[in-house]
């Protein structure tokens, strides 16, 4: 399974013994999160509604792109992608 | 150090409070902040008469900010509101008017939020500030740095205007080009941030920041003779001045300055851009962002932030949201520069080409009383109307040339 590295926006680095950047196992977002979930419980909700799906303002880049763009929670990770959380930004 | 009309900072999702602190971001359920007031306690303090005697500049609506004193002066806002009668007549509209913002200190309404953003900045006791931007941002913010004597860092995408990059290096900042667009920026931006003790004037700043657009819809109610309008037509970039002019207005009938008369509220977007007009047309609240392709840079965000917000807004309000191609816009530029002879920069464009769609749909009421906000100075992107102006004829010092041309021309 894909080692990848997941930036931890300020905001969610309580949860995370003040992590800015850990290190995570997974095949695709999803599993990613999950995994998260596993080591920081309560970070899930953080990012998805009780659906699964990710909160409206919750951005997630794989290697600077949306995934959004790609497959979603589905998109999938190879070993050394780099992975983006970002709050939704205001305009400029 | 908060006025005591302000309550908190509260999440615009979940509803749950923070203090007053350079955050922007529910920790929660990452929800927007925004400054919470307590209503009564400006209704107790605002009036028109001190409104009317206050300072010639946004700091005039000062008890509706979340500032404690009075940022720097440096004559902010109170733009003019012009009737548009030439435009009007030619729109098949009765009473419109164009708030012309694009004659600001360094002409964008972006000097407004920077206003705001640098007050708050300096009570919270920052050093430097930073901004990403599609570029009027950044030269407000490098401007007003400058005057405050606070270090900047701004980031704009590479592929601006040069006009614009010119006129943000000018102040001095610490200026980062990226190669990528806005929305690119921003996530890094947003990285950085997280990075640095920096008032990032749209990032931790941003609740503070985008307070400062209200100010536009305090002024059109001031400079209609205390009313709100019927209809607003605003462009939308990230929808945070859509929803701000809109809380501007309803502010002022909260405390009872003005009737509580129902305002229609339209964004207009780029065709190349419109991931808000998408939503709205496809029905749905999911905005879906894009990648931009426009030549209205300034609007040129892919995933608006308060993309939502804006779209909410206009669904409640009775308003829609329309599209202009690069030509329309083009020809919305000239239609606004020979009617009223305001020099718009294309987002400018957009605001009118989705002002004439929306008049020729009948979708703006002739009898509507309407404003539409013009945001940015054509002189900042003047590459955008170079190719389809007729060239210039030049002539000898002499009459004969003159006559030449004249005659030639045939007039």
């Amino acid at each position: 399974m894909s080692v990848v590295a997941v930036r931890i926006p300020a905001p969610l680095r309580r949860l995370c013994g003040g992590a800015a950047v850990v290190d995570c196992h997974g095949g695709d977002i999803a599993a990613v999160i999950a995994a998260l979930e596993e080591r920081y419980p309560g970070l899930q909700e953080r990012l998805c509604e009780e659906t699964g799906a990710l909160r409206r303002f919750v951005n997630v880049y794989v290697n600077g792109e949306d995934v959004r763009f790609l497959a979603g929670l589905a998109t999938p990770l190879r070993e050394g992608d780099e992975v983006s959380i970002v709050p939704a930004i205001a305009g400029g | 150090m908060a006025p005591d009309t302000v309550r908190a900072l509260k999440c615009r999702e979940c509803g749950r409070e923070y203090p007053i602190a350079p955050v922007h971001v529910c920790e929660f359920c990452f929800g927007p902040l925004e400054v919470h007031y307590d209503y009564d306690a400006v209704a107790r303090r605002t009036s028109r008469e001190k409104i009317a005697c206050g300072p010639r500049s946004i700091w005039r609506y000062g008890d509706f900010l979340p500032v404690a004193g009075r940022g720097a002066d440096f004559q902010v806002g109170l733009t003019p509101l012009v009737r548009a009668d030439r435009l009007a007549r030619e729109l098949g509209l009765r009473e419109l008017y164009i708030k012309n913002d694009s004659v600001n200190p360094t002409f964008s309404f972006k000097d407004r939020v920077v206003a705001v953003a640098l007050a708050k900045a300096a009570e919270f006791g920052f050093d430097t500030v930073a901004c990403v931007s599609t570029g009027n941002l950044a030269c407000a913010t490098a401007a007003q740095a400058a005057r405050a004597g606070l270090r900047c860092h701004v980031l704009v995408p590479a592929g601006l205007e040069k006009g614009k990059i010119n006129n943000m290096a000018v102040y001095g900042p610490q200026l980062v080009l990226v190669k990528g667009s806005y929305d690119d920026v921003n996530r890094l931006g947003s990285e950085i941030a997280d990075r640095y003790q920096w008032a990032f004037v749209n990032i931790n700043i941003r609740p503070f920041y985008a307070e400062g657009s209200k100010t536009l819809g305090f002024e059109t109610v001031e400079q209609l003779g205390w009313r709100a309008p019927d209809h607003v037509v605003v462009p939308v970039a990230s929808g945070s001045l859509l929803t701000k002019i809109y809380r501007g207005i309803t502010e002022m009938q909260k405390v009872g300055l003005i009737d509580a008369t129902p305002v229609r509220v339209s964004g207009a977007q780029a065709a190349g851009c419109a991931p808000v007009a998408n939503a709205f047309a496809a029905g749905t609240c999911d905005v879906r962002p894009v990648k931009p392709e426009t030549i209205a840079k300034s609007l040129a965000i892919g995933n608006p932030a308060d993309g939502y917000y804006a779209l909410k807004t206009v669904r409640e309000t009775g308003g829609h949201v329309e599209r202009a191609d690069d030509g329309e816009i083009l020809a919305g530029i000239r239609l606004l520069a020979a009617t009223e002879g305001i020099f718009t920069e294309p987002a400018g464009g957009v605001t009118v080409a989705v002002l004439k769609k929306l008049a020729a749909a009948g979708k703006i009421r002739p009898d509507e009383t309407t404003v539409a906000y013009i945001t940015g100075n054509g002189l900042k992107a003047q590459e955008a109307v170079e190719e389809i102006l007729a060239p210039a004829c030049t002539i000898e010092p002499n009459l004969a040339s003159w006559a030449k041309v004249f005659e030639r021309r045939a007039c």
